[in-house]
């Protein structure tokens, strides 16, 4: 029943591709391929390779891979230094005051801005791509594990000290699951960004990955090509929000429980 | 065992505690009664060692409280604060043996007989979120029982579950301290309540609380929800509670007429 209705709200995807290669093919205009091309051309370019490898051509897997990694890469360390200085700045109100200047600052610039400066600053490539994901991606997840941390129901914290909690268990046990809602809202905040940041990371500072062939297409006067990218893209988030939901199920499914009873 | 001195505490310029004197026997059911706001949450956080008192001196067993004691437990009102709701509940209950020098495997059998103790011995691999009130109740009580105490703190923990319920948890509290010699410092508001459960009541007067009473029960330890309310030593008692509670002698004549009609 709920794969019926949540099937009955897709009915717009198709009316409104068939609306686009109807308008598409009618303007026949270069700069905008009906979706059909487009789809040829991704087929082509990166799923018409043998089935051993799912269907990935060489070239799905010289674009896909780079960023991939570049977008995994970046996003988990930011993850991990996120989460252990939010959880250090939440747990502290003093340091929470002195930093949170310095955070309201850092956030507030647009992190494509820092491009540039990474570039002069770190090597072209993988050093100056990486600094500009974790940069722009490591606000929500600070911020968010901060106010997780912050927020710990009190008496949670005076149950831990009643009975005689280690600061190990303190943290692991309740710190952290108590947050970890909050943490998890921030990780998926910044999966998006990472992503974005990402693509912008390749076209400024990259010679692969699929930004790069997005600049590359679009300067070649390939314009079914560059489509196809930015559809990718397109797909590429959405799986990745997926994903990301899926885990976040799992994981919180307390949080869950807990909140539909009280 | 647990031996309080002109205990006094303020807020601010708001004196809540104005010199507070008690002290409990090793095993005793103590229950402390007091018109709301008197300060006797304050009074249970100062001997839990979550907040600094103003004045005063309280020792556990010989020893000063100055922080948290290292064999206290506490039974709090708000059961879903206190019960972490991403663990189950033999979780729960296990979690705090650690420091207990049990390994994981003592410490669930721990928790098992515990919980079986509350009546809860099919209950361990629920989370908090899936039971009711009073079984999370009986959960936060079975993670104190697994503790073993040397005094067990209530902060009016009948206050959040409904009145069959709270019946049953009084009966339980009764039994684990008949049956397990635990000591038990109960704060209540109900005055019924107080007398029902207690070995002894202590009355405190308005803030700035001060003991107005300290009266011994003498019921007995098998009480019955019925016919211990029907004693009339169990009535006498109660109107002599609710009076001091209503500040000497001013409720009299209420408290009498409302005992004559529940008679």
């Amino acid at each position: 029943m709920k794969v019926v209705t949540a099937l009955g709200r897709l009915w717009l995807v198709p009316v409104a591709l068939v609306v686009w290669e109807v308008v598409t093919r009618a303007a026949e205009q270069p700069f905008f391929p009906p979706p059909s091309a487009i789809l040829a051309r991704m087929h082509e370019m990166w799923f018409s390779g043998p089935l051993s490898r799912l269907l990935l051509t060489d070239d799905a897997l010289a674009d896909l891979g780079p960023s991939l990694a570049r977008l995994f890469s970046g996003w988990l360390i930011t993850a991990i230094v996120g989460v252990a200085a939010g959880i250090a700045i939440g747990c502290s109100p003093r340091l929470s005051d002195y930093v949170n200047p310095l955070i309201q600052l850092g956030r507030a610039v647009p992190p494509p801005l820092l491009v540039p400066f990474f570039l002069a600053l770190l090597k072209l490539g993988t050093p100056a791509q990486l600094a500009t994901i974790v940069f722009g991606v490591v606000w929500p997840i600070l911020l968010n594990t901060i106010d997780g941390a912050r927020t710990v129901d009190r008496q949670h914290l005076e149950t831990a000290r009643i009975f005689g909690f280690s600061a190990a268990e303190r943290l692991w046990r309740v710190i952290l699951p108590s947050a970890l809602p909050k943490i998890f809202a921030g990780l998926r905040l910044a999966l998006s960004l990472a992503l974005i940041l990402m693509v912008i990371a390749e076209i400024f500072a990259g010679t692969d990955g699929i930004g790069y062939r997005l600049l590359y297409t679009q300067r070649s006067y390939l314009y079914p090509d560059m489509w196809g990218c930015i559809v990718l893209l397109g797909v590429l988030g959405y799986l990745l929000n997926s994903a990301f939901l899926l885990v976040e199920r799992r994981v919180l499914a307390w949080h869950r429980g807990a909140r539909q009873t009280t | 065992m647990l031996k309080i001195t002109d205990l006094v505490h303020s807020y601010g310029s708001h004196r809540v505690l104005g010199g507070v004197s008690l002290s409990v026997a090793e095993g005793e059911l103590v229950s402390v009664v007091g018109p709301s706001g008197c300060g006797k949450s304050t009074l249970l956080r100062s001997i839990a060692g979550l907040i600094r008192p103003s004045g005063g001196r309280i020792t556990l067993g010989g020893r000063p409280v100055e922080r948290t004691p290292d064999d206290l437990a506490i039974v709090f009102q708000d059961y879903s604060r206190s019960l972490f709701p991403w663990m189950s509940a033999a979780n729960n209950v296990a979690l705090p043996l650690r420091r207990k020098g049990m390994d994981r495997r003592q410490r669930r059998e721990a928790a098992m007989a515990a919980l079986d103790q509350v009546g809860l011995a099919d209950a361990g691999s629920k989370y908090p979120w899936e039971m009711s009130g009073g079984m999370q109740q009986r959960v936060s009580i079975a993670r104190a029982l697994a503790y073993r105490p040397s005094l067990l703190l209530m902060d009016e923990p009948f206050g959040s579950v409904d009145a069959q319920t709270r019946e049953d948890l009084e009966d339980l509290v009764l039994n684990v301290c008949a049956h397990h010699g635990i000591t038990i410092l109960l704060i209540t508001h109900d005055i019924d309540e107080s007398v029902y459960v207690g070995d002894r009541v202590v009355v405190l007067t308005r803030s700035p609380a001060v003991v107005a009473a300290d009266l011994v029960i003498g019921l007995g330890r098998t009480r019955d929800q019925i016919a211990t309310r029907q004693l009339d030593a169990f009535v006498r008692l109660r109107a002599e509670v609710g009076r001091l509670v209503r500040g000497g002698h001013t409720g009299h004549t209420t408290e009498s007429t409302s005992v004559l009609e529940k008679k």
